[in-house]
């Protein structure tokens, strides 16, 4: 017996927000894991050779802010103050803030489920997000 | 008009998924606690003063760090699970296998981790 296919074509099921936000929360993720690998590989690099901890490790991994490493016992900061990891650091914070705040509506939405009240989760959403990347960005470039 | 549901929250919560379940819940709580992690932890390194200062004292606890560390490291590994079952929808048939491989992965790293955590905290 062959099997009947379960997808529904993309014209038959609509593209709305929502389908955008399905494939942006995946992709997104992978998007973090490169970022982390790289962040990884950087960390390696500049911090293998002076002993550097894997709490240090791991913190930088998850977001390569000079701050996370401050305390740590590297010789000098300067290779991990550059643009490059700037502009890391600052794709990390978009892609976890819009993936991080979609996972906290959609987490809410399935057990709020007044249509008005979700409109306005849904506008509260689309601000929180533009805030806190505001924000994040921010203090990448500044700290 | 609401959405209309026939299972109440005490059903819900009585509902005996197994594994799958249990990586949907910790999954859930994993991202949530990531998320309220992270925007308070950018709220107190953009506002700093003593309320900052006082946010960045209770992360740098090593219980706290042992507890973020689960959600963080459950939320990827589950994640890339889903990420690469959803992508590739044929290896939904082995979700099962998938869950205990994502276990085998999240065990060694977790304990590692803590066990390095602890013992950069308690002065080993």
């Amino acid at each position: 017996m062959t099997e009947k296919s379960r997808t529904v074509s993309l014209t038959k099921r609509g593209f709305n927000f929502d389908t955008f936000m399905w494939a942006f929360v995946r992709l997104s993720a992978l998007a973090m894991y490169l970022c982390a690998f790289i962040g990884l590989g950087g960390a390696l690099i500049m911090g293998a050779r002076t002993q550097m901890n894997l709490a240090d490790i791991m913190r930088w991994m998850f977001m390569p802010n000079p701050n996370h490493v401050l305390n740590t016992n590297i010789p000098d900061i300067a290779p991990w103050t550059t643009v490059f990891w700037k502009i890391m650091g600052s794709a990390i914070v978009l892609f976890a803030t819009s993936h991080g705040l979609y996972g906290l509506l959609s987490v809410l939405e399935d057990y709020l489920t007044e249509p008005r009240l979700r409109r306005a989760m849904r506008i509260l959403f689309v601000l929180l997000t533009a805030v806190m990347m505001a924000i994040g960005v921010y203090i990448m470039w500044t700290s | 008009m609401g959405l209309k549901r026939n299972v109440g929250l005490v059903t819900g919560l009585r509902y005996q998924g197994k594994g799958p379940m249990l990586t949907f819940v910790l999954h859930r709580i994993g991202g949530l606690g990531i998320v309220i992690f992270v925007a308070t932890h950018i709220l107190a390194s953009f506002l700093g003063g003593p309320a900052g200062v006082f946010v960045n004292t209770i992360y740098q606890h090593w219980a706290f760090q042992i507890v973020v560390f689960f959600c963080a490291l459950f939320h990827a590994i589950n994640g890339l699970r889903i990420v690469i079952l959803d992508l590739w929808p044929k290896l939904i048939e082995h979700q099962r296998e998938a869950i205990w491989m994502e276990w085998g992965i999240f065990f060694p790293i977790y304990t590692i981790a803590v066990i390095v955590i602890l013992r950069t905290a308690l002065g080993g």
